[in-house]
This record gives C-alpha cells, sequence and structure tokens, in this order.
C-alpha cells in the first residue's frame, strides 16, 4: 500500500536538519502502523512526505502505485485518497461542521450536495457528534473537533488515514474518545499510519511500531517486541522515559 | 481596594477635564472669530445654502416665427405647437399654470412660451457627488487590482510576485499628485490622441482620474490582502491542500473568506483616505468637493465659510464610512 525507499529530507532554514535521513519502510493493506520517538526525530516529517506536504529530497515514495514524487503525478488526486488528522486540527472556523465535511466532497469530489450532506451525517454519526452539525467549530470541545476532523478526512474515502499526533492538544479526558474513533476505523481495516504517544493505544490496535530517532527508522516491530524487549539502547532509553 | 480608590479620584477630576476641553474649544473658536472681526472680515452664513440646491428659472422660448396653433395637454405636460409661414415646431412645458402665451398668440424667436421655477442641486453638492463616486468606483476596481496584485505578491512564480512588487513600490514610492498628472497629461494624451487617431471619441478627465485613484488604492490593498492571507494559520492551507483541493480552490473557499473578515478594517480606512485623496484630482479639471469649492469661493468671495463647510463634508463622508464599518463589523465579523 505504502512503500518509502531512501527517502531523505533536509531543512535549511532556520538552520540546517536532516530531518529524515535515508528512511526506508512498508505499510501493508489494512495494517495499522504506529510511529513512535522523541520531539525533532523527523515522525511528522517522514507522514508530511506521504502526501507531499513535504518534498521529499531523495528517495522514492509509491501510494498504492502511485508515485508520489514524480512532479507528473496528479498530486490532488493522490491527497484526496490520503487522508490526514494534524495535530491542531485545522477546521475550517468560518464553516459550520457540516459545511467543513461537505465542502471538499463537493469541490474536489464533486458530489451532489444531497449525497455529500448524507455522507457527512453518516460519519458524524460515527464520530458520535451528529448534534454539532450545525454548529461553528469553536463551539466545540478540542475532542470533538479532532472527531470532526476525522469525519472531514474520511469523508473523501481515503484509501489510506494519517494521524500526526491526534490527542497531543487534548485536554486528558477528552483523548480517550478521540482514540476509540480511530480503534473503531482501525478494526473496519483502514490502513493507518498514526504517530502517537498513546501507548496504550500502540499496544492494542497497532499491527507494528517503528521508533524513530534522528531522522532515521532504529527499530521496528510487533507492539509484543516494543514492550517486552526492545533491541536497541535507544529505544529502551525512550520507552522508560514515556512509559 | 486600591483599584477602587483610584477609580474614585479620577473621577473627581473627570468633569473638571470634560470643562477644560470644551473651554479651550470654545476659546479657540472665539480667538478665530475674533481675529477675523479684527480684518473686518463679514461672515454671511445664509449665502451657503444656494449651494446646496437653488431655486432655478427655468425659461422656455420659441425659437421660430410663427402663431400658437394649439396647446393641448398631455399626461407628459401641455404640448405648444407654433405654425410659422415656412415650418413648425412644438414646445412642452410642464404644467398649465407654468404657460405664458394663449392660443392664437404670435411669437418672435426668443418670447417665452413659458416659465417656472425649479431645485436644483448646488455646486456643493454636485462637488459632494462626483466626490463620492470616484472614490466608489476607484475602491471598487482599487479592491480588485489589489486582490490580484496581493495573490501575485505572494505567488511562487517570480515573474507574477516581481511585477507585483514592481507596481507596489513605484505606487507606493511616489506621490499621488505626480501620478494623476503622469495618468493625465502621459497616458491621457497618449490614449486620446491614439483614440482620435481612429476616428473615436476621447475620454473625458475622469476616466484617468478614477484609473490614478483606483492603481493608488490597489497598491496599499495588494499589502492589505497580503498581510490579511498571510495572518491566516498555515495549517488551513494544509488541511485544505491534504483534502485534495487546488491551491486555487484552497485559497477561494479557505483561506480568502477568512482573511476577508481581518482585511476588512484596513480597508476601510483606505476607502476613506481615497476620499481624502480626491481631492487632488481637482487638477486635472475634475469637479470634485475641493474643485467646486474653490470656484464657489472666487464667486461668492466668502472663502472661509465655504472651507469650512467643505470640510465639514468630508468629514460627514469619512466619519459615516467608519460608522457604517463599526457596524458592519460588529454585525458580520463576530461570528
Ligand atoms: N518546515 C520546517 N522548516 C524547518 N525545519 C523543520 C520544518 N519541519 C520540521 N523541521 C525540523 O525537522 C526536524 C524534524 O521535525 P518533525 O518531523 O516535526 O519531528 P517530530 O514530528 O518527530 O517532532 C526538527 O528538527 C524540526 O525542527
Ligand atoms: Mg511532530
Amino acid at each position: 500500500m505504502i512503500r518509502v525507499e531512501n527517502v531523505s529530507k533536509t531543512f535549511f532554514v532556520p538552520h540546517e536538519v536532516k530531518a529524515l535521513d535515508d528512511v526506508s519502510c512498508s505499510v501493508k493493506r489494512g495494517e495499522v502502523v504506529v510511529i513512535i520517538g522523541p520531539s525533532g526525530s523527523g515522525k511528522s516529517t517522514l507522514l508530511r512526505c506521504l502526501n507531499r506536504l513535504e518534498y521529499a529530497d531523495t528517495g522514492h515514495i509509491y501510494i498504492d502505485g502511485v508515485d508520489v514524487l514524480d512532479p507528473k503525478t496528479d498530486i490532488n488526486k493522490l491527497r484526496a485518497e490520503v487522508g490526514m488528522v494534524f495535530q491542531s486540527f485545522n477546521l475550517f472556523p468560518h464553516k459550520t461542521v457540516l459545511e467543513n465535511i461537505t465542502l471538499a466532497q463537493l469541490i474536489v469530489r464533486k458530489r451532489a450536495k444531497k449525497e455529500a450532506i448524507e455522507k457527512a451525517m453518516f460519519l458524524l454519526e460515527k464520530v458520535g457528534i451528529p448534534e454539532k452539525a450545525n454548529v461553528y467549530p469553536d463551539q466545540l470541545s478540542g475532542g470533538q473537533q479532532q472527531r470532526v476532523a476525522i469525519a472531514r478526512a474520511l469523508a473523501m474515502d481515503p484509501k489510506v488515514m494519517l494521524f500526526d499526533e491526534p490527542t497531543s492538544a487534548l485536554d486528558p479526558e477528552m483523548i480517550g474518545e478521540v482514540l476509540d474513533v480511530m480503534k473503531a476505523l482501525a478494526q473496519e481495516g483502514m490502513t493507518m499510519v498514526v504517530v502517537t504517544h498513546e501507548m496504550g493505544f500502540a499496544r492494542e490496535v497497532a499491527d507494528r511500531v517503528i521508533f524513530m530517532d534522528h531522522g532515521k527508522i532504529v527499530e521496528v516491530g510487533t507492539p509484543e517486541h516494543f514492550f517486552t524487549n526492545p533491541e536497541h539502547e535507544r529505544t529502551k532509553l525512550f520507552l522508560s522515559q514515556i512509559l | 481596594m486600591a483599584e477602587r480608590k483610584v477609580v474614585k479620584r479620577r473621577n473627581r477630576h473627570y468633569f473638571l477635564w470634560i470643562g477644560v476641553f470644551w473651554g479651550v474649544l470654545a476659546l479657540g473658536i472665539g480667538l478665530l472669530y475674533f481675529s477675523t472681526l479684527k480684518i473686518e472680515y463679514v461672515w454671511r452664513w445664509y449665502r451657503v445654502p444656494q449651494y446646496f440646491l437653488y431655486k432655478a428659472n427655468i425659461e422656455i422660448r420659441a425659437d421660430i416665427d410663427g402663431d400658437v396653433v394649439s396647446i393641448k395637454p398631455r399626461s407628459s405636460g401641455v404640448i405648444v405647437k407654433v405654425k410659422g409661414p415656412s415650418d413648425s415646431a412644438e414646445y412642452t412645458v410642464p404644467d398649465q399654470s407654468y404657460l405664458r402665451v394663449q392660443e392664437g398668440d404670435h411669437v418672435f424667436p426668443g418670447d417665452i412660451i413659458g416659465t417656472y421655477s425649479k431645485w436644483k442641486p448646488g455646486l456643493l453638492l454636485v462637488g459632494l457627488y462626483t466626490t463620492l463616486k470616484v472614490s466608489i468606483i476607484g475602491i471598487i476596481f482599487g479592491i480588485f487590482i489589489g486582490l490580484v496584485a496581493g495573490l501575485a505578491r505572494i505567488s511562487e512564480n517570480p515573474a507574477f510576485k516581481w511585477w507585483s512588487i514592481v507596481y507596489i513600490e513605484i505606487i507606493r514610492g511616489s506621490p499621488l499628485l505626480v501620478q494623476i498628472f503622469i495618468w493625465y497629461f502621459v497616458l491621457g494624451t497618449l490614449i486620446n490622441t491614439l483614440l482620435a487617431k481612429q476616428g473615436l471619441q476621447q475620454l473625458p478627465p475622469i476616466y484617468y482620474g478614477v484609473a490614478s485613484l483606483a492603481f493608488f488604492a490597489g497598491a496599499y490593498v495588494a499589502e492589505i490582502v497580503r498581510a490579511g492571507i498571510q495572518s491566516i494559520h498555515r495549517g488551513q492551507m494544509e488541511a485544505a491542500r491534504s483534502l485534495g483541493m487546488t491551491y486555487s480552490q484552497a485559497m477561494r473557499y479557505v483561506i480568502l473568506p477568512q482573511a476577508f473578515r481581518r482585511i476588512l478594517p484596513p480597508l476601510a480606512g483606505q476607502f476613506i483616505s481615497l476620499i481624502k485623496d480626491s481631492s487632488l484630482l481637482g487638477i486635472i479639471a475634475i469637479r470634485e468637493l475641493t474643485k467646486a469649492t474653490r470656484e464657489i469661493v472666487t464667486t461668492s468671495l466668502q472663502p472661509f465659510e465655504l472651507w469650512f463647510v467643505c470640510a465639514l463634508l468630508y468629514l460627514i463622508l469619512t466619519f459615516g464610512l467608519s460608522m457604517l464599518m463599526q457596524y458592519l463589523e460588529r454585525r458580520f465579523i463576530i461570528t
């Protein structure tokens, strides 16, 4: 489903940082991969390279056979197939919850309005807040906003969902409701790449865990492997700090 | 506790300072009035209203030699038919009571057929209207130009970006007066001469005046638009793009609607500036408020009253506009 081959990415501003250093990995269809690692290790950059929000310097990325880094690739078409959920929700504040979920359906997927609204209501039902359809995002709690953001991404019928620390900006009591939605999604067989510090989620839902540090993938394995006998010293240190 | 005390102490002096405010204001006006008496200036405020509205005498005169053969009432007025030996003519008088001729009368060219008086807008009102007109048209085109230039300014395409920078810097770096001269005496001469060569009608000065205002405002609007767009959190563009929207779709549906709410107040300020700047257009023979006032001053010889009235009219326009903006902001922006 996703294949990343020898991808590197260096930022030069404000100072030179090798955010991704020769990263290779792959994600199979229906698999849930959790990426963990200390802050600044390149997790977000890797995720953002997958839908070309960042353009990788070298290497290859394929999603469902499509060459992401090929300039001739219709990037908008590809992005519509790849849902993304951000740490800071990024809902459109000038649009209601319903409009947030229908906008891209209407102008990208070119669906009929009725169909788009039906889809939006179905998804709002699924994330548990159908009664909030006509309010504006700033009237919602953080957890509700993030669930709307997930519904917004799902409305495009993506083949893959990317989550970049979806619960890091939330108050502790709201983390559960968002994770529950993500677990349900995983159970339905959605292919997911999740950057998170929620080790409980990783243990319960992940098929594989990737540990990154300094722009490199240090260790890959099943959750059992990670939480019982991690190989590398860096991994052990990180897990001991976070658990 | 301490806070409350401070408030109390301020209250005690508050009315004193209000008194000082009005006192100084009255003193200023009094001094001005006193010094005008010293130079024997005679204030004649009663002469001012006629420059807003005046009763014009309208006379309908015959232009042929002949007899009034018929007078027929119609919905548009009374039709007076005059028939001469070689030609005939019809004149329309709005009402029966305005008639000065009867059926069978003989009229010579220049004789009055009907006369009446009618309220007409005076020069000040005409000037005010022109000022408002050029400012509104100027700001509409200015917003359009500014939107295009502002989007070009943040574009990654170097051609668009540099054109926009050059345009903005030229406009902001030179006096509006000089720009008006260039529009009228350089571009205007060029365009009008070319039009004349093609046998087409020349463009009146107001076109060049509006163009100079629009391009002038456009440069400032461009910077307002750029700042407005850049004030929208970068995550908005990323969220829109990650859903598969193109750059222009994201701009149109996500970024610009949000930026617009932030742009509106500075845009209103720009419009107010434009109203004031339009006073320069008098130098290319556009009779806006300032030019109209100057013309009236030369005939009425009441400069003091008229310049105050002129300033007051500008003040009414600009103040009215900023009140309207505040109202709109409260209505539409806090949602
Ligand atoms: N847009 C950017 N410009 C400059 N440097 C960046 C940018 N994005 C990320 N970086 C840098 O790249 C490194 C990796 O960042 P990131 O991928 O966000 O890490 P993580 O998500 O694991 O915390 C960091 O050193 C960060 O400062
Ligand atoms: Mg990150």
